[in-house]
């Protein structure tokens, strides 16, 4: 795992300041972006204090055009309801603005994923015997179906990304096979999903991007090496010819990110 | 379906929380108890634990602390969900312990998506048996759950997954203020409030303030449950916590983290229920037990609307 010292001082740069950090580079200014709580939070929060003061940020609970003046800890903290634009019920939410085909950016993570962006949050292992019962769907299923877009942001390890997911609760680019049928699933458009489905997973070690269906890695950060990516990856990777290597922030947009953003270090 | 509904006609349906569960929650029935991460009640269900109300099909979106209080205590035959968790922290320790593969019992649970949750609702309060939404295609949601169905539009043709009306037998829904009618206001986040009022058969409105109907009539844009769907309606203020009122008290995060200790060892929860639950008689002696710092750390600072003119 990279800790380089950035120019900051002593503090080493941790992979959940490089997560946040390049995710938000990933957002426009006034982006209509649904935001989610942990990770995906910090790097709206630090876009709209950066690049994109105007970005748009929808709230699954039912805020719209919200300001958060603190640190959200739950995704129904009244922090979100406060100053925003308007408070809707969760049938707005989900049939007017997602399934209505207004969010243009939408966040997702899990304890699975894999090279298609399907993502489990459901079971690890058997559904109706599972080894761990994880939370369920949530929003999850309906952020990845209709969002015109999807930022997946999560750590990499064999065990999180996978070569097939145990139980997949939101469409990434394509179905995987299945025992019962050995043939490689049907794609977004022959499913008619209204969305675009993940565009880029946004990792602890690199960027990985939808290439042709397929996850590409086409970014590593400073000191991150393509073998340590490989290695913590499930499936046989990927990796694109021209790779990017992605800066350290600087020490501006880290002193945003610890000092402003998450001065309590929730989810740094 | 008939679905002609008696309008609920009293004037004054103050009752106790204990009368209110007593008289409506029933063993056996299909029980909302709403909330969504804000007006959660957690007084009723520590009622309904008290008064051991037991083989209940528990239905929320985000059954949360409260209902894995109902699970740890033996209450739950089935839960009905699309997400269970202790939001921003972690796992519902009592859910697990009855879902997994070392499990020794288990519950039944049905399973959608939060849309597929309000869908349902949707359906059931407007009458109809069923819901059609965009959803579910590349995802084994629909495979693990017969209920989700699926239709052919009759003007395009196009496949829509389909999920059935629910109607449960009682709903609970905490408000900030009400009349002693029901009419019931509420501002911050809705959840689906609305819609599980107009779904359920009986509906109890707990209420953090129980104003004069001249008070309700001043905003009625503010009405979110007409009082002719309410059966009870119950005054109890900081009835919520953990969870929240917006206006008067804020959502007792550090309550959340502290409850992933408490639940993870079943030893400790059963001590936490025997005190907060068991061990108080009623809402009142549960906030004096918190202690005095309680509402001194969360209550709610002033932040006032412009209001609106009503006027013609």
């Amino acid at each position: 795992m990279a800790t380089d010292t950035a120019n900051t001082g002593a503090k080493p740069l941790k992979p959940s300041e490089r997560m946040a950090v390049r995710a938000s580079q990933e957002l426009k200014d006034r982006q209509v972006v649904f935001v989610g709580i942990g990770l995906p939070n910090l790097a709206c929060n630090l876009a709209r204090a950066t690049h994109a003061p105007q970005l748009f940020m929808i709230y699954e609970s039912g805020t719209i055009g919200t300001l958060p003046a603190r640190l959200p800890v739950s995704i129904g903290d009244p922090t979100l309801v406060t100053d925003s634009l308007a408070i809707v019920s969760q049938a707005d939410i989900f049939q007017g603005y997602l399934q209505g085909g207004l969010i243009e950016v939408g966040f997702l993570g899990g304890a699975q994923v894999d090279k298609y962006g399907n993502i489990n949050t459901t079971v690890i292992g058997d559904y109706d015997n599972p080894k761990i019962r994880l939370p369920g769907s949530g929003g999850a299923c309906e952020i990845a179906t209709h969002s015109q877009q999807v930022l997946i942001m999560m750590r990499m390890s064999p065990k999180s990304f996978v070569a097939k997911c145990d139980f997949v609760t939101s469409p990434g680019s394509r179905m995987d096979s299945t025992k019962a049928s050995p043939q490689l699933g049907r794609t977004r458009t022959e499913m008619k999903l209204p969305g675009g489905g993940p565009t880029k997973a946004i990792t602890d070690l690199g960027v990985l991007e939808m290439i042709d269906g397929e996850f590409t890695l086409t970014e590593i950060y400073e000191g991150v090496t393509v073998e340590q990516v490989k290695q913590n990856c499930g499936w046989e990777l990927k990796v694109a010819s021209s790779l990017k290597t992605i800066p350290n922030p600087s020490t501006e947009t880290l002193d945003i990110l610890r000092n402003k953003i998450d001065p309590e270090n929730l989810y740094l | 379906m008939n679905h002609f509904r008696k309008p609920k006609l009293t004037p004054n349906k103050l009752v106790s929380m204990k009368e209110a569960i007593a008289d409506a929650v029933k063993p056996g029935c299909n029980l909302y108890l709403e909330g969504f991460t804000h007006l959660i009640s957690f007084a009723a269900g520590h009622e309904i634990i008290r008064q051991q109300i037991k083989d209940l099909t528990a239905i929320r979106l985000t059954p949360d602390l409260v209902y894995d209080q109902l699970i740890e205590a033996g209450l739950v035959k089935k839960l009905v969900f699309s997400w269970a968790g202790n939001p921003g922290v972690g796992s519902l320790h009592a859910l697990r312990r009855v879902s997994q593969k070392d499990s020794a019992k288990k519950i039944e649970m049905e399973e959608y998506s939060h849309f597929g949750m309000v869908a349902r609702l949707l359906a059931g309060s407007s009458g109809l048996p069923f819901w059609p939404l965009k959803n579910y295609e590349g995802t084994h949601i629909a495979e693990v759950n017969p209920k989700i169905k699926s239709i052919d539009c009759p003007y395009t043709g196009e496949k829509f997954a389909t999920v059935p009306a629910l109607n449960p037998d009682v709903a609970i829904v905490h408000v900030q203020r009400a009349d002693k009618e029901g009419n019931a206001q509420v501002w911050g986040l809705m959840g689906t409030q609305k819609e599980a009022a107009f779904a359920a058969e009986r509906v109890i409105v707990v209420a953090e303030e129980i104003v004069d109907t001249s008070i309700i009539r001043r905003d009625p844009n503010r009405t979110l449950i007409p009082g002719i769907l309410v059966d009870h309606v119950v005054h109890e203020p900081w009835g919520c916590h953990p969870s929240y009122a917006q206006g008067y008290y804020d959502r007792d995060n550090q309550f959340y983290v502290d409850w992933e200790d408490i639940s993870r060892d079943p030893a400790s929860y059963k001590n936490y229920l025997d005190a907060f639950v068991f061990g108080v008689k009623d809402r009142h002696e549960y906030i004096q037990k918190m202690g005095t710092d309680l509402m001194s750390r969360l209550k709610a600072k002033p932040r006032k609307c412009e209001g609106v003119d009503y006027g013609y």
